[in-house]
């Protein structure tokens, strides 16, 4: 069999869909919306649980409802994704043929197969380790499996992603360096290969220790490792959702990057420092040195905080930039008033870059904190942390994508744009607010993965203060708003798929035209930023208000740990 | 479409960048400094500081020894558990296991104690309520800390890291009196 080089040319984008690569993409964005949908069902059952009045699971099926929650969310649906994207980015964006379809079939194949074990081995309820599945807690061997399977899937993904860069590279589909989300999508893809090494070193040895070949294996050492995944993987997620944001930046408004060298550095940064982060979870551990410590949970000086806060900067500069050359120009903020609003994938990408940088970073690093971490580690805080990150900055961003991607590569219409424009606020706001209440009974002591706070018919029960119980009721209140949109998101691009209006398929041709550079720099810039102002002032003020958020949490944060007890 | 296009020229690093780029990533830096500065700054002026004091150890081990310093302080039980009210500046152990504290310890506010914290079996979560004092307790790691309270009360000890179908019943309580 021959390569298959046909290319399908997008009528309304222009975007080369190769069509082996149309398909992949295809089937891992769908495969990764039913981990979203079996996530989305789980929560319910977590989040009704956690509200005491409702306490909804009898304990057992609460663990095991909250271990698959973390893993259909966290990694399936996640990881799933960003291989769909990684397709995108290399072979879409690049017009170039996707290197090995049929390997990256088999990649696929292991995937699902792996998604589909752990589930069910979870499902079967011996296995309710938590998504952390800590040693010595021992889940069936086909949890672990289930986990080595799907990260060797995701493994050849990656490298058919780097594959494919290569072939583009040398079939000149593309003419100069690579474009800026194809460098993010880069970053993440090799943020990836490290995450899954450390997955492999972990998760092997941890296999074998359940089926009896393995004696022992440090719990230390296994908390050492696994966060190498756990953390890492999470931070392909940060860099897969800026080169989205950068992607829908100019998808919906034209927009070039304010300059290649400060988001492209700021890339390298992460590729550098993210992978530290294993710390993080580490900071009240035994047998831990404090330089250990604060070296890496501080990313080697903060310096891949440095680079989401240049992020923070660039992506909404780049759209201010975008509106005012096109004559938005009056004071700061009129660039963003007249954004589209009503246009989910702008409105999912902007409330995705607020949430994440507001509600998730700057917790991130109040967490990340050596000293700081002993007033929320293990804490409900913890979770309302990276349900900030994760959903309302990855999980959004994504939709986003999806909603630009279903009529490119399925040629259907979106269907109910009456609803779609409403989504990203309804699921935006109501994860927003389940992290803000995650946030507020963490801050009360009131601990995660704890399926009945109150202790009730116990001895030593403890008294915990009202507001907590009140935050446990807002939290289950805000989650069934979050999972209604949720559902919202689900009906609208399965929906779209099935039902939708048809669109034009377009031509198919086996020479796509080659990618040319963008129009030079100079052009760009061109009428703003002279006679001593600033080309972004209304990105550079939000910019100060955000640092100024988060001087003041900061050390509110220091303030609070002052007053606990002297510990050394 | 430009992010999505080739840069204008190969060699990206040399293209220009803007002012206001060259601020923010400035500032930030030096947020980035004073991030990275406040550890240090804590360990040397703060009074909540992780030990970095730790060994390892045999959970029969741990578990003997915790009998025999613990068993010289008790003073009563509670619900079955002993009570331990330990000299202040003593050693005084506590033990965490699939699904108890074990034992209940009375502090006195203002005291020093070095708190030996150890797992019988898998990790458990150190959670000291509503103080807000969390610490991971790892099984075969025992860390040694220095603990001085400085509120009375009566404190529940919480355990917030997952350890199995009895999770969330394992509480333990701590007394601090004047």
């Amino acid at each position: 069999m021959g390569i298959d080089r046909r290319f399908r040319i997008c009528p309304d984008t222009g975007l080369a869909l190769h069509r082996p690569a149309e398909r992949l993409i295809k089937a891992n964005a769908v495969a990764a919306v039913v981990c979203l949908l079996v996530g989305g069902i789980l929560a319910i059952g977590v989040a009704l649980t956690r509200w005491p009045a409702v306490h909804l699971l009898p304990v057992t099926s609460f663990y095991t409802a909250l271990t698959a929650h973390g893993l259909d969310m966290l990694i399936f649906w996640i990881i799933f994704f960003e291989i769909a994207v990684l397709y995108f980015a290399s072979s879409t964006l690049l017009r170039c043929r996707l290197a090995t379809p049929r390997l990256a079939w088999l990649g696929f194949a292991l995937m699902v197969i792996g998604a589909v074990l752990t589930n069910l081995v979870i499902l079967q309820g011996r296995s309710s380790v938590m998504m952390t599945s800590y040693v010595p807690l021992r889940a069936e061997p086909g949890f672990y499996l289930g986990l080595i399977l799907f990260a060797v899937g995701a493994l050849i993904g990656c490298f058919i992603f780097l594959g494919t860069l290569v072939i583009a590279r040398y079939e000149k589909t593309y003419d100069g360096s690579i474009p800026l989300v194809v460098f993010g999508a880069l970053t993440a893809c090799i943020i990836a290969i490290f995450t899954i090494a450390s997955g492999a070193i972990v998760l092997i040895p941890t296999f074998l220790w359940s089926i009896g070949l393995v004696s022992h294996f440090d719990p230390l050492m296994y908390r050492v490792i696994w966060w190498g995944m756990g953390h890492s993987s999470q931070q392909i997620n940060v860099a897969t959702q800026i080169a989205i944001w950068y992607a829908i930046a100019a998808i919906v408004f034209g927009a070039r990057p304010m300059s290649e060298r400060v988001s492209r550095t700021a890339f390298l940064l992460y590729i550098l420092f993210l992978q530290l982060a294993s710390a993080h979870h580490l900071l009240v551990d035994p047998g831990i040195s404090s330089s250990w410590k604060v070296f890496n949970t501080s990313y080697f000086m903060y310096l891949a905080v440095l680079a989401s806060m240049i992020h923070g900067l660039t992506v909404p500069g780049s759209i201010e930039l975008a509106q005012r050359r096109k004559g938005l120009t009056k004071g700061l903020f009129e660039w963003l008033r007249k954004a589209p609003w009503g246009n989910p994938v702008f409105s999912s990408m902007f409330i995705s870059l607020v949430g994440f940088g507001f509600l998730g970073g700057i917790t991130g690093v109040m967490m990340g904190t050596e000293q700081l971490n002993i007033n929320v580690h293990n804490t409900l805080y913890v979770p309302g942390h990276f349900h900030a990150t994760v959903v309302v900055g990855t999980t959004l961003a994504f939709m986003g994508l999806t909603y630009f991607l279903v009529p490119v590569l399925f040629r259907r219409e979106i269907i109910f744009k009456g609803l779609a424009r409403w989504q990203p606020y309804i699921y935006g706001l109501g994860m927003s607010a389940v992290s803000l209440f995650m946030m507020g009974a963490g801050t009360l002591g009131v601990p995660r993965r704890d399926w009945d706070i109150t202790g009730a018919g116990l001895p030593f029960a403890p008294h915990w203060p009202g507001a907590a119980y009140l935050m446990l009721g807002l939290l289950g209140i805000s989650a069934i708003v979050a999972v209604l949109g949720g559902a919202a998101f689900i009906v609208i691009t399965v929906g779209s798929i099935l039902f939708g209006k048809r669109l034009e398929t377009g031509e198919t041709t086996t020479a796509p035209s080659r990618l040319e550079r963008a129009a030079p720099v100079a052009a760009a810039l061109e009428g703003y930023g002279g006679g001593g102002t600033l080309v972004t002032p209304g990105t550079f003020v939000l910019a100060l208000v955000f640092l100024l958020t988060f001087v003041v949490y900061y050390f509110i944060s220091w303030k609070y740990l002052g007053t606990v007890w002297g510990l050394h | 479409m430009s992010t999505l296009l080739p840069p204008s020229e190969r060699i990206w690093w040399k293209q220009p960048v803007d002012r206001v780029e060259v601020l923010w990533v400035g500032i930030a830096l030096v947020w980035c400094l004073i991030l990275t500065f406040m550890m240090p700054y804590w360990h040397v002026f703060g009074k909540q500081n992780i030990s970095n004091t730790a060994y390892h150890v045999n959970p029969k081990e741990f578990a003997a020894r915790a009998r025999a310093v613990d068993g010289k302080y008790v003073v009563r039980t509670e619900d079955g558990v002993p009570v331990v009210q330990p000299p202040p500046g003593a050693d005084v152990y506590l033990i965490a296991h699939q699904w108890a504290w074990w034992p209940i310890l009375e502090l006195e506010k203002g005291k020093s104690y070095r708190l030996h914290l150890s797992s019988l079996d898998v990790l458990h979560g150190f959670s000291l309520q509503p103080e807000n004092i969390n610490l991971e307790v790892v099984p075969g790691y025992e860390m040694v800390l220095t603990v001085t309270p400085n509120h009375v009360g009566t404190y529940s000890l919480v355990c917030n890291e997952y350890c199995g179908i009895g999770h969330q019943a394992m509480i333990g309580r701590v007394y601090v009196t004047k």
